[in-house]
């Protein structure tokens, strides 16, 4: 439904926007996720009509939105501050974008009804902004921007301003309202947990660039470069020579005198190409004596172990000097501890469990 | 809670008994029964009975209050769009001329506008007059009030404008239902503030009014020149006790509209 | 298109209101004296082109303001007096932002209050409140010899003591405000980090407290120094016949001598006074906003 072809956006020098391609589909949740500064609220202000594209094309639907200006655009914004307009009450609010449509009186009544009981701010719809919570406001916002019936809903770091158990009911409530909506919503984050709870696509941003755009799975299981494998829940690295030896498996050496680790990965690598192996530390399991069965062990001393209440992180350097993070759910009371400071153990992993990545 | 040092409370007292007092024997003395304003002879209203029957003065104080009236409201016009413009127009040419003439009069000594704008009304064959004095007096107020509205503006969240827009407003729907409301309080300060100067001011309306309109300052300064009189502390009295009045009135509104808003924030989270 | 008509407004009106007028000043400061007689000489005239427009300028005006020394003396005396008055404000002024910022939190809104109310009244009345106190036979004297302290009055009124009251007086809130500003956000904790490390009451004050308002002084000494010296109804009402402030000599040239091209080249000296102060005044206040940004 969105299609951007080579769009850049410069301020003067700097380049927010580096000739960007992507598409975005109809009734989906898609995220824009990176850290501040990478450009996706540039990128989402272009949608919104607030900046224009230096070079490069912004369709909707099919039709180029570069001379369109903001209040006539089919897409409506919920902001980061949620820019409720603190003089008028939730109602007047929600009925603020109706009004300007010139819509009939009780058309508009019956929208604004609709759009408090989806939110469920019934009660509230008398009240100021100043004379309601955080999270009540949140759902003001959304209820405002949704009440245009838009083609097209843009969130801000919709929950950044919420604290953390208020967001994460609030992720599931964002779903459920996009799917009864069945509006496409673009969420702009640089909160990862938050980008794939409520996304069905995540486009991961550095640079002005889209380094990868899949689902929230791929997006973690194979991430395509360390960049978004770093960005994206913690993630060992192991650097290493590829060798292939087989359809997409490698046998990757790491260290002199240790055997080859054994990979499973979907990129492409060379004969001897440099390589990094990430691997999620959930994905290495941690033993006192070596495993009989794992595709890849290699052992370690114990440097640091961080209790985390369900499970427990344990840094162990490798022979190279390499620290590698193990984590183990803790089934048994912490005072059962099998290993502790300064053990030698082993750490075990499949061929799958990582991916291989370039430089 | 920590107790006012002495050395703090005695800097207090003496601080503000040396900006009082004045005004208070001012006060005083205007109820005198005495022409002789420094010797107590007992209490009388007689001098604001006098003050009421002066055709003069009273003809002044409503050139004063039309010249504060007009050029006020034509200030708050213009100032706010200056603000406006400072702070949103991006840039445009001769934008640094354009902040440099708001910020210049604030510091130009009144004798130098005075002249010049009188040397202008000659220049171009204006006869002095009551619309003279409103055009000065605009010309100085409306840098205030743009002052007062700017730095309102610079703390506006701008994503206010931008949502009216994302919600079909045009620019100027955008300025009239969301951004004016919402710094009216600061339009209306800048207003009083302006008003006020108006009113007060002696050396730019002696400068560009004419025989025809004389402002109240300019009728209690060429009277005061030849001395005290209790005909002036009268008057005096008059307009500091609307002053006070004011003042503290719209202080008490500002507290309790800040407590009511706090209470209700209070609520708010609790709930 | 609309945009640069919302501009055009406000701009239009300073240029004509603001910018010519003081080109005009500018101009006849540059002109021949023909006592309060207008046109003033040269008039432009089109067909003599601007160089000739130009070549009938001269400084006559301003070398006659080096040669009378009673222009010299103004301006210096105008200068030592706002010098003096701002540093007396400060003195005054300084102990009460200090005071107010102690304060219990919910008294200090009544306290600014106290201190603004002053500043919307009217200025004339301020300093016409000062006429019946400093007279020969005004409270002051009265009070000074009822307690014995003096047996004569003193002249106080019309004297160079008078003004700087007077000055002392109507400015002190331009002091007050941002001495206090910067005092109130001060954090109290410094001055305790201070004393725990060994200073005393007195040393914790010098090397904290002062460097720390420091933007408060210099803000509030400028909003005093600038206006002080182009004042003119504090010398008029409350100084004497040997009071000489620039504001009061340029008033009573145009108004008394009548001597347009004398007065607009006084105006253009004092002008030029002030623009020292006005660009390290603006100086400061931009590192200012800087610094909290």
């Amino acid at each position: 439904m969105i299609h951007f072809q080579n769009v850049t956006k410069r301020y003067g020098d700097f380049t927010a926007i580096d000739d960007l391609t992507i598409g975005i589909y109809e009734k989906e949740f898609y995220a824009l996720l990176g850290p501040s500064g990478c450009g996706k609220t540039t990128l989402m202000r272009m949608l919104a009509g607030f900046e224009t594209p230096s070079e490069g094309t912004i369709h909707l639907a099919g039709q180029d939105i570069a001379p369109v200006p903001p209040n006539k655009r089919a897409v409506n914004m919920m902001f980061q501050s949620y820019a409720l307009f603190p003089h008028l009450s939730v109602w007047e609010n929600i009925a603020f974008g109706l009004k300007r449509e010139k819509m009939p009186k009780h058309d508009i009544n019956d929208r604004v009804e609709e759009m408090l009981r989806l939110t469920r701010l019934e009660q509230f719809a008398r009240r100021k902004p100043h004379q309601i919570s955080g999270g009540q406001r949140q759902r003001v916002a959304l209820a405002r921007s949704l009440a245009k019936h838009p083609k097209l809903l843009l969130l801000d770091e919709p929950l950044g301003a919420l604290d953390k158990k208020l967001r994460q009911e609030t992720q599931f409530e964002l779903m459920d309202i996009q799917e009864k909506t069945g509006t496409t919503f673009v969420i702009v984050t640089h909160d990862q947990e938050e980008a794939m709870t409520v996304a069905s696509r995540v486009a991961v941003m550095d640079h002005g660039k889209i380094i990868q755009v899949a689902t929230p799975d791929r997006i973690y299981e194979t991430p395509n470069s360390v960049y978004v494998a770093d960005f994206i829940g913690d993630v060992n690295l192991i650097e290493g020579t590829a060798k292939p030896n087989g359809s997409d498996s490698y046998a990757m050496s790491w260290h002199e005198g240790h055997e080859p680790l054994a990979v499973q990965s979907p990129n492409g690598f060379s004969d001897g190409q440099k390589c990094q192996l990430a691997i999620r530390p959930e994905k290495v399991s941690i033993s006192a004596v070596k495993p009989e069965t794992a595709d890849n062990a290699v052992q370690g001393k114990i440097l640091d172990i961080a209790y985390l209440g369900n499970i427990s992180t344990y840094h162990v350097e490798l022979p190279t000097g390499a620290v590698i993070k193990a984590q183990a759910a803790n089934t048994r009371r912490i005072a059962r501890r099998a290993f502790t400071w300064e053990d030698t153990v082993w750490l075990s992993w499949t061929a799958t469990a990582g991916v291989l990545l370039a430089d | 809670m920590k107790r006012l040092s002495w050395f703090n409370a005695v800097s207090l007292t003496l601080g503000f008994a040396f900006l009082y007092i004045p005004m208070v024997i001012l006060v005083i003395f205007s109820f005198n029964e005495s022409k002789l304003v420094t010797v107590w002879a007992g209490f009388s209203t007689k001098w604001y009975g006098e003050l009421m029957q002066n055709e003069a003065f009273l003809n002044a104080a409503w050139v004063t209050i039309k010249v504060a009236v007009f050029s006020s409201t034509i200030a708050t016009v213009l100032g706010t769009i200056a603000a406006y413009v400072l702070v949103r127009g991006g840039r445009f040419m001769g934008r640094t001329l354009f902040s440099g003439m708001i910020y210049a009069p604030l510091v130009m000594p009144e004798v130098i506008t005075g002249l010049s704008l009188l040397l202008l009304f000659i220049g171009i064959g204006l006869d002095r007059g009551v619309f003279t004095i409103v055009l000065a007096h605009t010309t100085f107020a409306m840098c205030y009030v743009s002052v007062v509205v700017s730095s309102r503006l610079v703390t506006f969240d701008r994503s206010l404008e931008e949502a009216a827009l994302d919600l079909g407003c045009s620019a100027s729907e955008a300025f009239r239902l969301v951004t004016l409301p919402i710094i009216a309080p600061a339009v209306i300060s800048g207003w009083l503030l302006a008003f006020t100067l108006s009113l007060d001011d002696l050396v730019i309306a002696s400068f560009t009014s004419g025989p025809s309109a004389t402002t109240l300052p300019i009728k209690i300064f060429s009277a005061v020149r030849l001395g005290v009189s209790p005909e002036i502390n009268a008057l005096s009295t008059i307009m500091i006790a609307i002053v006070t009045v004011g003042v503290i009135t719209a202080s008490l509104v500002t507290k309790r509209q800040v407590a009511k808003q706090k209470r209700e924030e209070m609520e708010a989270v609790r709930n | 298109m609309r945009r640069y008509f919302l501009i055009a407004i406000p701009y239009v009106w300073l240029l004509a209101l603001f910018l010519v007028p003081f080109v005009i000043v500018l101009k006849i400061s540059l002109s021949d004296a023909a006592i309060a007689r207008p046109p003033y000489f040269p008039q432009f005239d089109w067909a003599e082109g601007i160089r000739a427009f130009f070549a009938e300028l001269d400084f006559e005006n301003f070398i006659f303001l080096t040669e009378d020394d009673l222009y010299w003396k103004a301006y210096l005396s105008s200068l030592k007096i706002a010098l003096i008055s701002t540093f007396l404000t400060l003195l005054v002024g300084y102990p009460m932002a200090y005071g107010m910022a102690r304060t219990p939190e919910e008294w200090r809104p009544t306290l600014m209050m106290l201190v603004i109310l002053p500043f919307w009244t009217s200025f004339l009345i301020r300093v016409y409140a000062w006429m019946g106190i400093l007279s020969n036979e005004g409270f002051l004297n009265q009070f000074l010899l009822w307690t014995g302290i003096i047996s004569e009055p003193l002249t106080i009124l019309n004297t160079n003591s008078a003004v700087y009251i007077g000055i002392v007086y109507t400015y002190l809130p331009f002091m007050i405000l941002p001495v206090y500003s910067a005092l109130e956000r001060l954090d109290g904790s410094l001055i305790e980090a201070a004393e725990d490390l060994g200073c005393s009451r007195l040393s914790a004050f010098w090397l904290v407290t002062i460097p720390l308002s420091k933007n408060g002084i210099i803000a509030g000494s400028f909003l005093v120094f600038i206006p002080v010296l182009g004042e003119f109804v504090i010398p008029s009402l409350l100084g004497g016949s040997n009071t000489l402030m620039i504001g009061k000599v340029l008033w009573e040239e145009f108004f008394s001598n009548r001597d347009w091209p004398v007065a607009s080249a006084v105006a253009v000296i004092l002008l030029l006074l002030l623009v020292i102060p006005i660009v390290l005044f603006q100086r400061n206040q931009q590192k200012q906003q800087e610094a909290e940004q």
